[in-house]
């Protein structure tokens, strides 16, 4: 059933009655080309990819909970192409380009809005640091324009330009970077998957692998065994706990990142904005709440929750840059499980096991990556080559000294 | 989170930095055989449990001491809190 507007307005004049489920509900049939473990936004584009650009179809994704009910139903919606490194930046380049289509691509509307990111500068030296991010950002074929005070002025006027300790002294606009509704990202991969033929499997928990002769033959699962040519794991947030059923040790740490909703207000802010000088994001969503969040709370979790002393830092970081904020009233906060590498890059790769792949190790930064991580990872699943954009996410880039390290704070997750 | 320091009694995790896996503790031999391949695992390599983990935890705005807190990752529980020093020394380090 293809999404249109012709059909918003037969439905609509003929009681809603035609409208069905976006995707099955099927039972897992016991032998699959491919079984993608996570029906987050990851995989379920994993999925989508495989099925569309290599004509896979005989795959199955399982999920231990419902499809989208992770980190991409927990995320703050920002997409972007900001990165500085060469093992980044084309990728993340790679993926706003993808986001830019997807909508027409997959026939649903998941209200990609380019609204321009505006990271602010403090002080003369951050305005170094973002000129080269700027340039290298434009010769990695995204867009980037440094902004002066008066720039900024112009376009957020409310912002606490004057602050004797942090005073505002630019910022570098990313214009093509916005926000995209996140729980939609998940609906519309799982639903041009499933139109595609592959199994969405929900309430499957991943209990094992079967592995004979370092070849992996599939999946224990909560509804049996499942076999598979090829496992894909991708569960970004408890990829220790998924791969440690393998016997394998990972280079991550799994860290809880919170974020925040006021109550819905009038079109205050129409761009993201981030602090320079704390760590503090805001956009506002279209129901009218900002939407913000900080730095992780730094010590190992799988809660789904923080602590109230980054609450307090962050909202002190949204008071210093927005004074105005002290008036609106905090709705709702929640937190994710993030894997956190030690590099701060994130993995898409075959394991040692032959059969077994990985994609995970996205950190707080997952939800922007969900189109390219999907079409890298099929192409690897598909090809067993690396995806040109996607060569330097290795799992044994450590032992190389390869690392990918944007923030250079070396081995220590928390810090990233 | 409130840490119960052996020396200070209970303290604000605020009060602390932290490290990670107790395990940074027990460093490779740097004249084994092996040494390269132990240090990759030693610096690189977390088993990361979603449960009881041992952590270092230091007590930076507070007496500078190094501990070993026991925590739940998924309940955020605090079980035991050790002296680094008491912990190295069991495991057979002079200091």
């Amino acid at each position: 059933m293809r999404y249109s507007g012709l059909k918003v307005i037969k439905e609509a004049l003929t009681g809603h009655n035609g409208w069905r489920p976006s995707w099955r509900n099927p039972e897992p049939k016991p032998q699959y080309d491919v079984v993608i473990i996570g029906g987050g936004g990851h995989g379920l584009a994993t999925a989508y990819y495989l099925a569309k650009n290599h004509g896979i179809t005989n795959i199955a994704v399982v999920e231990k909970g419902w499809i989208g009910g992770g980190n991409v139903g927990r995320n703050t919606t920002i997409v972007r192409s900001n990165y500085l490194l060469d093992g980044n930046g084309p990728f993340y380049e790679f993926s706003l380009k993808l986001w830019e289509g997807l909508e027409q691509d997959f026939n649903y509307n998941a209200m990609v809005s380019q609204r321009g990111i505006l990271n602010l500068v403090h002080s003369d030296a951050q305005r170094d640091g973002a000129r080269r991010r700027g340039n290298a950002m434009i010769l990695n074929g995204s867009d980037a324009e440094l902004l002066d005070a008066k720039g900024v002025r112009a376009m957020y006027p409310f912002l606490n330009f004057d602050s004797a300790r942090f005073p505002i002294k630019g910022g570098l606009l990313h214009r093509r970077g916005g926000t995209v509704r996140h729980d939609a990202v998940a609906w519309g991969y799982a639903r041009g998957a499933d139109m595609r033929g592959v199994d969405i499997i929900q309430n499957c928990e991943v209990t094992g692998f079967r592995i004979e002769n370092g070849k992996c033959l599939g999946v224990e699962t909560s509804k049996g065994f499942i076999g598979a040519s090829k496992v894909a794991s991708c569960v970004a947030g408890s990829s220790s706990r998924v791969m440690g059923l393998a016997g394998m040790r990972l280079p991550i740490e799994s860290h809880v990142l919170q974020a925040f909703v006021t109550e819905g207000l009038k079109p205050v802010l129409d761009g993201v904005i981030t602090f320079g000088a704390g760590h503090f994001y805001c956009s506002q969503s279209d129901k009218g709440g900002l939407v913000f969040g900080g730095d992780i709370d730094g010590y190992n979790s799988y809660a789904q929750r923080g602590n109230l002393p980054v609450v307090e830092d962050v909202v002190e970081g949204g008071m210093a840059l927005i004074p105005a904020l002290g008036r609106v009233r905090v709705l709702r906060s929640w937190g994710g499980i993030m894997d956190m590498s030690m590099d701060g890059s994130p993995f898409i790769d075959k394991t040692h096991i032959d059969g077994l792949y990985f994609n995970g190790g996205w950190c707080y930064g997952g939800f922007k990556a969900t189109p390219a991580s999907g079409w890298c990872y099929a192409h690897l699943l598909a090809t067993g080559q690396p995806h040109d954009v996607a060569t330097a996410f290795r799992l044994d880039r450590f032992r190389h000294g390869r690392m990918i390290d944007e923030k250079g704070q070396g081995a220590q997750p928390n810090l990233h | 989170m409130i840490i119960n320091h052996p020396i200070l009694g209970p303290r604000d995790a605020q009060e602390f930095t932290y490290l990670g896996d107790a395990a940074l503790i027990d460093r490779p031999d740097w004249q084994a055989d092996n040494a390269a391949e132990a240090f990759h695992d030693y610096l690189y390599l977390r088993d990361n449990p979603a449960g009881e983990h041992r952590e270092l935890w230091f007590h930076e705005q507070g007496d500078r001491s190094w501990l070993v807190v026991t925590r739940n990752t998924v309940t955020h529980d605090i079980l035991n809190v050790e002296l680094a020093r008491d912990v190295a020394r069991a495991r057979g380090r002079r200091k």
